[in-house]
């Protein structure tokens, strides 16, 4: 018998854009531009191509802590529809693959990023991917309705690494572009919660709608919207705020507190009524309100070199 | 018969092998763009032969002593 008449097995071959999709490239697009919006108003000039190479290696990094969530959470993302087309769960790529591109690019992102820059900047980054990988996927995630608050802090480390790049340090400003992260994830992501019907009770993983219900989401919204405000405002006299920072940020806070005062004065009967219209309408607020926020911060210092920026 | 039969492996992959090779020379672009930026930027370009894996005494910084002896 020759090898000739042997059937042919043809396995599905993994192509670049399977792995590409392990990290995780929306999230690294966010990544990616607070990351930048923290390196470049900081007080401190660095050469183009440094922080160039500075803002990759921060989103290969978070791209790598993506790689092991999804290799971490395979079990449960078969489970749910959002995520069971991903490269694990869909059969394109092997668990054990998603370990090793997880591990050895975080290792890349790590050490070159301390070459490139620092160490603490380095030491961030590399937080940041345990934190994300270690005590949000594989600790709190299935343990805590809490968990998005958690996951949140692991998306706002971006900035205040940008920061570090720069200057080497950790102060107010990077502080405060970081608890606008932390405090925007729970309204934008819960208002997302609301209106979209989502599985994780199949997967075990217990999220605020389903463990304590709707109206204590709505309850939370609100109130980390409330812990929200002042921290915005706050950067605004900051060395990186300015008056361009404060009219954006009050004109955001009142347009995103009134939406999530809306969503938390209904009740679902209501919201079934108009299909979460307002649920609908205050999440893609939240999306405007961390852009622009950003946005304002770049334009503060984008106009600081004519004398603009800044007060 | 051909000299050089490809593998079928080969034309499964090609889309893998293509983008390593891409990330491979980026990487060596990278860490070389580091190193002519880093070394471009130091204070005092000469101080960089200090390191050459050999002493080199007439490299090192002047100290009062030194002046005072000239």
């Amino acid at each position: 018998m020759t090898d000739a008449s042997l059937p042919e097995t043809k396995q599905y071959e993994a192509q670049m854009g399977d792995y590409f999709a392990l990290l995780k490239p929306r999230v690294m697009s966010l990544v990616v531009f607070t990351a930048l919006v923290g390196l470049l108003v900081a007080p401190v000039a660095v050469h183009p191509f440094i922080g160039f190479v500075a803002v990759l290696c921060i989103a290969v990094g978070a791209g790598a802590s993506g790689a092991l969530n999804m290799w971490w959470d395979a079990d449960i993302d078969v489970l749910m529809k959002r995520t069971a087309n991903r490269p694990i769960p869909a059969g394109r790529v092997q668990p054990g693959e998603a370990l090793a591109i997880g591990l050895t690019l975080s290792g890349f992102a790590v050490v070159l990023l301390a070459l490139a820059a620092n160490f603490l900047a380095a030491g961030l980054l590399a937080f940041t991917i345990f934190f994300y990988a270690v005590v949000y996927s594989m600790w709190l995630k299935r343990a805590t309705p809490q968990n998005i608050v958690i996951g949140g802090a692991a998306g706002a480390f971006p900035p205040m690494i940008g920061w570090a790049v720069a200057t080497g340090g950790v102060s107010l400003e990077s502080v405060l572009m970081f608890a606008l992260i932390l405090m925007w994830t729970p309204p934008h992501f819960w208002a997302l919660a609301l209106f979209v019907k989502t599985d994780y009770g199949d997967a075990g993983v217990p999220m605020l709608t389903e463990t304590h219900g709707r109206r204590v989401t709505r309850n939370h919204i609100m109130a980390y919207m409330i812990c929200l405000v002042p921290v915005a405002l706050g950067i605004a006299f900051t060395s990186i705020g300015g008056p361009i920072y404060l009219v954006t940020a009050l004109v955001l806070n009142a347009w995103f507190l009134k939406g999530c005062y809306d969503i938390f004065k209904r009740n679902d009967a209501q919201a079934d009524a108009d299909n979460y219209a307002v649920e609908k309408h205050t999440f893609k607020i939240s999306l405007y309100y961390l852009f622009l926020h950003f946005g304002a911060l770049l334009a503060e210092a984008a106009l600081r070199p004519w004398g603009l920026g800044g007060w | 018969m051909a000299l050089h039969v490809e593998h079928e492996i080969h034309a499964r992959r090609r889309g893998r092998n293509m983008g390593m090779l891409v990330i491979l020379l980026g990487f060596i672009a990278i860490v070389f763009g580091l190193t002519v930026v880093k070394v471009l930027n130091l204070p005092n370009i000469t101080q960089m032969e200090r390191f050459d894996h050999v002493a080199r005494p007439q490299l090192e910084p002047l100290t009062s002593a030194d002046e005072v002896a000239q």
